[in-house]
């Protein structure tokens, strides 16, 4: 069946079947390949993306019950000035280290930081509870989290 | 991997809903999908078709009655109970605890209810809380109790065709105080066991306790040992703590025993969390 979104601030009509989960048109059908699918069972939250505004986990919507949603993958976060100040954190802080869970964390800790403008590390842990990384042990994603925090509330 | 396949249909109204059941009666509910698709993720489910509940927008939302209680629709998302500051204390702080922030903003009242896993949150609350749930199926409408709702594992009052709607609070008593804590497996979120307190305080003296626990066995259970234990103390931690001893009886004897955590565990754990519960509307309340 046909459904249609806004994905990364574009227009999207796309033919799907009805077991089709946001995760796979996303990835298989318009090659945002970002949006990684780490467990199948809403556990890890590598494929966080946000639909309406707020952090869901894409390997547990259907596509058709994204139609007519507005939906921003880890590609719609940078524009022309850079990388969004959270994905600069990340980077400067050395959240990350295979890489794997990063997109799904960069889009939960935005969510995050936009409930909870100035959130501690306990803050960050609770928040990031749904996102699983199997490297770092947390440390560096929480400094970078609270560095993306600082720089998006000075407007970064 | 690929989903099983199915058909999907759309319901924008309960009428519509239930018509589209009673021609598909191999379909069953879509609401957050954050039961089912789980089930259908890793193929524990094969259902022939899902009917989406989710434009309905009548079913979304908390909102007062008259007589000062609550009517939540089943689409009423966990975040949504979390943030709300009216509800009894124990319905939000459950809502809280449930899985992650992704999970909650997606997970329903209605889908985790109707899904009536022993682990869920919700079951001991609305025992604790005797909320009602509104069901609406193709001979119409009747309302039943939580106790009557909650059935055995997995297992609800819901019949073939039949729809939640809503879940109704009747207005706290004036004193009343109520707390949720949870033991929650540390992998799953999932509580091992959950307990839930709904009291009502007078001069200093419980005059009304309801406790339920969930996680311990195949369905969430009223504690009445525990309540009995409670009416007409003070509540000074001794009490607190014999009251909530009783709990073990309470459980019976069918205690879930699995790779999770034993009977004897779980068991033991309630009188625990039981306490916690206790202490925290105790707690809140003054």
């Amino acid at each position: 069946m046909q459904v249609k979104l806004t994905v990364n601030e574009k227009p999207v009509v796309a033919d799907v079947e009805p077991r089709t989960r946001l995760v796979d048109l996303l990835r298989d059908q318009l090659n945002l390949t970002g949006t990684h699918i780490g467990c199948d069972t809403s556990q890890c939250g590598a494929c966080t993306v946000h639909l309406d505004g707020a952090a869901v986990k894409a390997c547990t919507i259907l596509a058709v019950q994204a139609d007519g949603a507005t939906v921003t993958t880890i590609e719609g976060l940078a524009n022309q000035e850079g990388l969004h100040p959270m994905q600069q954190a990340f980077w400067d802080h050395h959240g990350l280290q295979c890489g794997y869970c990063t997109p799904g964390m960069i889009m939960a800790a935005i969510k995050l930081v936009e409930d909870e403008p100035q959130p501690n590390a306990t803050t960050i842990r609770h928040g990031l509870k749904g996102n699983l990384c199997r490297c770092t042990g947390y440390q560096s994603i929480v400094r970078a989290v609270q560095a993306g925090a600082t720089a998006m509330a000075e407007g970064g | 991997m690929a989903l099983p396949a199915f058909d999907y249909y759309r319901a924008h109204s309960v009428d519509e809903a239930l018509a589209l059941a009673a021609e598909h009666p191999e379909a069953v509910w879509l609401a957050g999908g954050h039961s089912l698709i789980p089930l259908l993720n890793v193929r524990l489910a094969y259902p022939g078709a899902l009917i989406d509940i989710g434009p309905i927008v009548e079913l979304t939302g908390i909102r007062p009655t008259p007589d000062g209680g609550w009517s939540i629709g089943a689409l009423t998302t966990h975040a949504m109970l979390a943030a709300n500051v009216e509800v009894p204390p124990v319905l939000a702080q459950a809502a809280a605890q449930i899985g992650d922030p992704q999970v909650r903003n997606r997970g329903t009242l209605g889908g985790n209810v109707a899904h009536a896993d022993p682990a869920a949150d919700y079951p001991p609350v609305l025992l604790a809380l005797e909320a009602a749930f509104t069901l609406r199926g193709p001979t119409g409408q009747r309302n039943v109790t939580a106790a009557n709702f909650f059935q055995g594992l997995f297992t609800t009052a819901l019949q073939e065709g039949e729809l939640l709607t809503e879940v109704r609070l009747a207005a706290p008593p004036s004193g009343s105080t109520s707390a949720y804590a949870k033991l929650a497996h540390p992998a799953s979120g999932y509580a091992l066991v959950g307990a839930a307190a709904v009291l009502v305080v007078e001069q200093g003296r419980c005059t009304q306790a309801r406790v339920a626990v969930g996680g311990a066995t195949p369905t969430a259970v009223r504690a009445p040992r525990v309540e009995a234990a409670l009416i007409g103390q003070t509540l000074n931690e001794a009490n607190l703590a014999a009251a909530a001893a009783t709990v073990e009886a309470d459980l019976g004897d069918e205690l879930l025993n699995d790779h999770q955590a034993s009977a004897a565990y779980r068991r033991r754990m309630a009188t625990v969390y039981v306490k916690r519960a206790l202490t925290q509307a105790a707690t809140d309340r003054t």
